[in-house]
């Protein structure tokens, strides 16, 4: 960390319209995360705009920042992030407790979404009593339980075999086969091709911007 | 603050984080505690210097004949210094300003018998007035009478230790005892707050003992009660002013300390009250050095909670939650714990005093005890600086860019 700044994006001209399914893909230091993070405001840019839905994101204060994250915007971590001692339904619940919704919707609501994702009878567990798949099905429903604009996943199969990523990418095409904008961050090609849109980015721009013909994997999920 | 899913939220927490609650809250509680305990024994020690001279009238002068350690008016050094009769009736003339009552006191060691009961005792020879500089408290009967000295009547007044000796279960009131084989007739019993060793002697009037020892008018040494109402300074006058006179008639060098020595009762309380002030003062800041102890300890605990949760932080963050959300919720939960465990220590401490009570009488830590308000003061002062501990590294924590706190190790 540090104060010591480092220029990775340098210029990054980008539209990305409801509904779409996109992988950001690139090798490690190309920039694909700080995109990410900066269209998460979770990271700032230094120059530049971004307009999410026609709102102007810029120089936010904290407060608004996370009431936006909270209403518009969804994440997917490659180490999951899960609360190691709330149980899944209780992560779930988490940005509906940020909303500040009563707690019987919310552990309704969560409840439903983790059904969604398939996981409703493990709903009491821990993040340490579940499989990676899991836990990030379990990540994958709280991101959707706040019902947000866009989905950002960084990484999603990062830490998961193929079998489970297969799993979790299908999960991530049937949330986007019902409307919802999502963006993936990749390294791996075939990941990238289970999406509609793949974007390169190598040393801070982009190099390729493409529309494929997506590869859909089998929705049924264990 | 009231809000019902934020307190679940923190109990949850709490409930999941076993150790770093008990961390905080340990670190809390003992050093409330320490600290009321502390305080606690200082007010201990006081008691126990105000209860040495809870027995003496403090209003005396007590005076003592020495050795001359001068020569002077055709006197060798080294003369032993004698007092007799005459230097009270004299005191009596010369002082009548500052004077209240005087007493001599000539101790001896006698084998005393009732019937079967044998047993040696230390006998007084005194005066009516010792009974007020004593504050010797009458059980039965009566205390030595003027009477008795004019007529040098063979009585005495026993302890009630030395009634329990002797006499069992007789009243030992008009029986007569055998002090150093004469009979002594008992005209009453008396108590004493200073213990046993007060509770086993015998008095019996001067005139008798000096009769009895081939009718000399000779006094061990004496005491002097002056008016209570007399200021400090005029009872530091009266002490110099007494001394002065006994060394002139004594014949003793006005420069030499040793021909007379006088013990000023109310000269010497002042001293150790200011003894057991400065006590007080050092265990106070003993008492102040754990609460800092204890605010540290709980600062550190707070860095470290605060770092431990920052990825979890940074999630919530991620998910929605307001920077303001983030200190709530940590500050809120180290009030919590602070308060909770801080009450615990308080109570603990002060139930602890509660049930020293005299036990600790050796180490000359009677009854302690602490202000329910100092008590109180210091528990607030450590909550508010664990809230002030938690809120620095919590303040830093929720503006810390989540995608910092995120970051993988």
């Amino acid at each position: 960390m540090g104060d010591s700044s480092l220029h990775v994006l340098k210029g990054i001209e980008l539209q990305i319209a409801e509904g779409e399914l996109v992988a950001i893909m690139g090798s490690s230091g190309s920039g694909k995360s700080t995109l990410l993070n900066i269209l998460g405001m979770l990271d700032t840019a230094d120059e530049g705009e971004y307009r999410l839905d026609k709102v102007l994101i810029k120089d936010l204060t904290e407060t608004i920042a996370a009431k936006y994250r909270n209403l518009f915007l969804g994440f997917v971590f490659q180490s999951f992030n899960l609360i190691n001692y709330k149980n899944a339904v209780e992560n779930v619940a988490l940005p509906l407790y940020y909303q500040g919704l009563a707690r019987k919707i919310r552990q309704q609501k969560a409840l439903e979404y983790l059904d969604k994702v398939g996981l409703k009878e493990w709903a009491t567990h821990l993040p340490s009593e579940l499989s990676g798949g899991q836990k990030q099905r379990v990540a994958i429903a709280r991101a959707m339980a706040s019902q947000p604009k866009v989905l950002l996943a960084d990484e999603p199969t990062g830490a998961l075999d193929s079998k489970t990523s297969n799993e979790v990418m299908g999960l991530i095409q049937q949330i986007n086969r019902e409307g919802k904008t999502i963006l993936v961050v990749t390294h791996e090609l075939d990941i990238a091709h289970m999406c509609k849109r793949i974007i390169t980015l190598k040393d801070g721009i982009i190099v390729e911007d493409q529309k494929v013909d997506q590869i859909l994997v089998d929705t049924h999920v264990q | 603050m009231f809000n019902r899913d934020r307190w679940q939220e923190i109990f949850q927490t709490i409930r999941k984080n076993k150790l770093r609650t008990l961390l905080s809250g340990f670190t809390v509680a003992l050093g409330i505690f320490i600290f009321i305990v502390l305080f606690g024994f200082g007010n201990g020690l006081k008691n126990s210097f105000k209860q040495f001279f809870l027995d003496d009238a403090t209003n005396t002068l007590w005076v003592y004949p020495g050795l001359t350690s001068k020569p002077y008016r055709g006197f060798k050094a080294n003369r032993r210094i004698e007092f007799e009769n005459n230097d009270l009736e004299d005191i009596r003339n010369n002082f009548e300003f500052f004077l209240e009552d005087i007493t001599p006191r000539i101790s001896r060691r006698s084998i005393v018998k009732y019937k079967g009961e044998s047993d040696n005792y230390s006998t007084r020879a005194v005066a009516p007035a010792h009974q007020y500089m004593e504050k010797t408290i009458m059980m039965k009967g009566r205390f030595i009478h003027q009477d008795d000295l004019s007529n040098k009547t063979k009585i005495v007044v026993i302890g009630r230790l030395v009634a329990e000796d002797l006499f069992k279960d007789e009243d030992p009131i008009g029986k007569y005892i055998e002090v150093g084989s004469i009979a002594f007739k008992v005209v009453g019993v008396f108590q004493d707050q200073s213990g046993d060793r007060e509770e086993r002697l015998i008095y019996m009037p001067y005139t008798t003992r000096q009769l009895l020892e081939k009718n000399n008018d000779k006094i061990d040494y004496f005491i002097v009660s002056f008016r209570p109402e007399m200021g400090y300074t005029s009872t530091l006058a009266f002490e110099r002013q007494l001394r002065l006179f006994l060394k002139n008639k004594k014949d003793i060098d006005p420069r030499d300390n040793n021909g007379i020595r006088i013990r000023n009762v109310a000269d010497q309380i002042r001293q150790n009250q200011q003894f057991a002030s400065v006590l007080q003062i050092i265990v106070a800041f003993v008492g102040i050095g754990t609460l800092i102890a204890g605010i540290i300890g709980i600062s550190n605990i707070m860095v470290f909670v605060v770092k431990e949760r920052t990825k979890e932080l940074g999630v919530r963050k991620a998910l929605g939650a307001t920077p303001k959300n983030v200190i709530a919720m940590v500050l809120q939960e180290s009030i919590f714990i602070t308060t909770l465990s801080g009450v615990f220590g308080m109570i603990c401490g002060i139930f602890l005093l509660r049930n020293i009570g005299d036990r600790l009488a050796q180490f000359f830590i009677i009854d302690p005890y602490i202000e329910s308000i100092t008590a109180m003061i210091a528990t607030v002062l450590l909550i508010i600086f664990g809230a002030i501990a938690g809120y620095i590294p919590a303040k830093r924590a929720a503006s810390i860019k989540p995608i910092v706190a995120l970051r993988d190790e």
